[in-house]
């Protein structure tokens, strides 16, 4: 599998922003194909989520996909199979994103291991908090497989420290009080949780929720080393957009954050 | 009966630090909500050793929510089942349930605290309801998640809030019942949490909340422990509740959790029975039994009574099964609506139907228990389910 930590260090090193465009696994009959269209429109890391009857951290769009994705069938084993291989072949670095319950269920080991056996770098798991995060990132750690952990504004400056420290492959900044989702305009909040983390570690700071146009998207790059687009380019699938149309959308996030 | 010597880790007492009752509990929330749920415990651990504010919320108990609730015996019925039956009677609390005592207490704290708005979950209403009520007592901004599908089954207490001047959103995702309402709501807080306290419903959650509502409950048990010895003598040989989440039934058994002989029966709907069918698991910010398929997605609940239609169950009543202190069985629907019926004609008492789960068992298991005292929580009265119950009777006999 792509080490995490070490292709991201790599392309900033270089002087790439970081763009990581996301896809709820199992939506659609092309959900793979998508994954390769964000490849060749310069994804740096993909991140895809595993559906979950419960999503908290969710927002109406990833809610609705998630739906759509359960309503086939689709299972964290089906998600994970359909990934195997596909890092390599793509060459870009896959995260999963899912609920605890799901790792829980499964065993940490266990989801660890067929995680890393499908060639997946990392997971992000939003309802398992620094405290709780233990047990699930020590199997992480030992499979090789990355714990990306979320830093949200509420935090005072210790507790950011801390997430970075147990953080690997990069930290989830958390641009806003609240759900996935499209929003406006860039969150007041967005800047100021990248500058706080940036002052704290040298891993890579991607900023994440409510990134819903490329202009915010360079907005946010000011300061952090990238962005995750999720629920603006789902809503673009969920309303019919064919793969090329979404990828095209995400091509131009990133002519944004090289401009 | 004698007192028994104290454990080491007293039955139902505080949770770990980690906010665990045994391996159950804990805090599984966004990274966001993690600092709030902190400023709460902290808040909450200082109130509850501040004689003012004990002092305060007792007060309020007495004089707003009509406490000491009464402790009724069954004489009719008592006879026909053979044995004592005691009802520790929450129904005639203001808003007609448990429910106002953790309501008045978690609204204290919020105020305490500085919050000006409280959100809040409901099922059938009655946690709205009584979360409505202490908003507009101590004036509170008050918004109420229901389940879409829950605004239409209990449109009166849909009124009843709009009445106490709460706003209802509907929950429109999932099942739009409970387990969605509580989804909407969390997500709710993540993005208001500021000047937002969430006022959860039962002893679910992340820490502190199961153990921060089942103190707020713990009146229940304290009161029936010393009614039952007044009336008695003694102390029965049963307490019985219903549980969905299980915060009355946290209320009760906190009274007689440390006498090792008074056996604790926790009574859950067969369509909705975590304990019962569930395997471990992680929702709503708790680990504890939740009925769930192969691959950790959640089952929607299915009972007759909306307020246990919910498919976890409280961290400490997972911890209290593990531990053999409390017992937890399943009863149907039909049992659930002859019991209903049975109190109603017997002793001219009309249960909520989430409290006739527990005089469904009485009844079932009467033979076991003949000449016993048996106590039983009568949680809420049942008001707000005649017209379901007249449905459900009527289609029988067409």
């Amino acid at each position: 599998m792509i080490d995490l930590e070490a292709h991201l260090r790599q392309r900033r090193a270089k002087g790439a922003k970081l763009f990581v465009p996301y896809v709820s696994g199992g939506l659609d009959a092309e959900w793979v194909d998508l994954l390769r269209a964000f490849a060749d429109a310069g994804a740096d890391a993909i991140e895809v989520g595993i559906p979950f009857s419960d999503p908290v951290m969710d927002g109406p769009t990833i809610q609705e996909a998630s739906v759509r994705a359960l309503e086939r069938g689709t299972t964290p084993h089906s998600v994970v199979a359909e990934l195997r291989g596909v890092a390599d072949e793509i060459g870009v670095p896959l995260i999963v994103m899912t609920y605890y319950n799901i790792v829980f269920r499964a065993g940490h080991e266990r989801f660890a291991r067929e995680l890393a056996a499908a060639g997946i770098s990392g997971a992000i798991v939003p309802d398992l908090p620094l405290e709780e995060a233990g047990p699930w990132a020590e199997a992480a750690d030992d499979a090789g497989i990355a714990t990306v952990l979320l830093a949200a504004p509420t935090a005072p400056d210790l507790r950011l420290a801390h997430i970075c420290q147990r953080a690997r492959g990069f930290v989830y900044a958390v641009s806003l009080l609240g759900v996935t989702g499209e929003r406006q305009s860039l969150a007041s909040t967005a800047v100021g949780i990248a500058q706080r983390l940036k002052a704290v570690t040298d891993k890579p700071v991607i900023i994440g929720i409510g990134i819903s146009t490329p202009e915010q998207a360079r907005e946010a790059c000011t300061v952090a080393d990238g962005i995750v687009m999720a629920s603006a380019l789902m809503r673009l699938r969920l309303d019919g957009a064919s793969v090329a149309e979404v990828a095209a959308a995400a091509r131009r996030v990133r002519e944004a954050i090289d401009g | 009966m004698a007192l028994a010597p104290s454990s080491p880790v007293p039955v139902m007492g505080t949770p770990s630090d980690d906010g665990r009752f045994g391996r159950f509990g804990g805090r599984f929330v966004p990274e966001t909500l993690v600092p709030a749920c902190q400023e709460l415990e902290t808040a909450f651990r200082r109130a509850w050793s501040d004689p003012a504010f004990r002092a305060e919320f007792e007060h309020l108990l007495r004089t707003y929510a009509n406490r000491p609730s009464l402790l009724s015996e069954c004489t009719r019925l008592s006879e026909r089942l053979g044995l004592r039956l005691l009802l520790k009677r929450e129904d005639l609390n203001h808003t007609g349930s448990h429910k106002i005592n953790n309501v008045l207490g978690q609204a204290l704290l919020a105020q305490r605290m500085g919050k000006t708005k409280l959100i809040a979950e409901t099922g059938a209403g009655q946690h709205g309801v009584a979360t409505a009520t202490a908003a507009a007592l101590l004036g509170l901004e008050c918004v109420v998640y229901m389940g879409e599908v829950d605004m239409g089954r209990q449109s009166l207490n849909v009124f009843r809030m709009r009445l106490l001047g709460a706003e209802v959103r509907p929950a429109l995702s999932g099942s739009r019942t409970l387990k969605d309402a509580v989804n909407e709501a969390m997500r709710a807080w993540v993005s208001d949490i500021a000047d937002t306290h969430y006022l959860l419903g039962s002893v679910m959650g992340p820490h502190p909340y199961p153990w921060m509502v089942r103190e707020f409950h713990r009146v229940i048990g304290d009161e029936a422990r010393v009614q039952c010895r007044e009336l008695t003598g003694g102390d029965p040989d049963v307490v019985v509740a219903c549980v969905g989440g299980g915060s009355n039934a946290a209320g009760i058994f906190s009274g007689f959790a440390e006498l090792p002989e008074v056996r604790l029966v926790g009574i859950e709907p067969a369509g909705g029975a975590a304990i019962g069918r569930g395997v471990p698991g992680v929702v709503h910010g708790m680990l504890s039994y939740l009925m769930q398929d192969e691959f950790g997605q959640v089952q929607e609940a299915e009972s007759v009574s909306a307020g246990l239609d919910y498919p976890g169950v409280g961290p400490e009543h997972s911890h209290l099964a593990d531990i053999g202190r409390a017992e937890y069985y399943p009863v149907n629907d039909d049992e659930v609506l002859d019991a209903f019926q049975l109190l109603a004609r017997s002793e001219g008492i009309i249960a909520a139907l989430e409290s006739a789960h527990a005089l469904a068992w009485v009844y079932r298991e009467r033979a076991t228990m003949a000449g016993q005292t048996v106590l039983m929580n009568l949680s809420g009265r049942g008001d707000k389910d005649v017209a379901q119950v007249q449905s459900i009777l009527d289609g029988r006999q067409s």
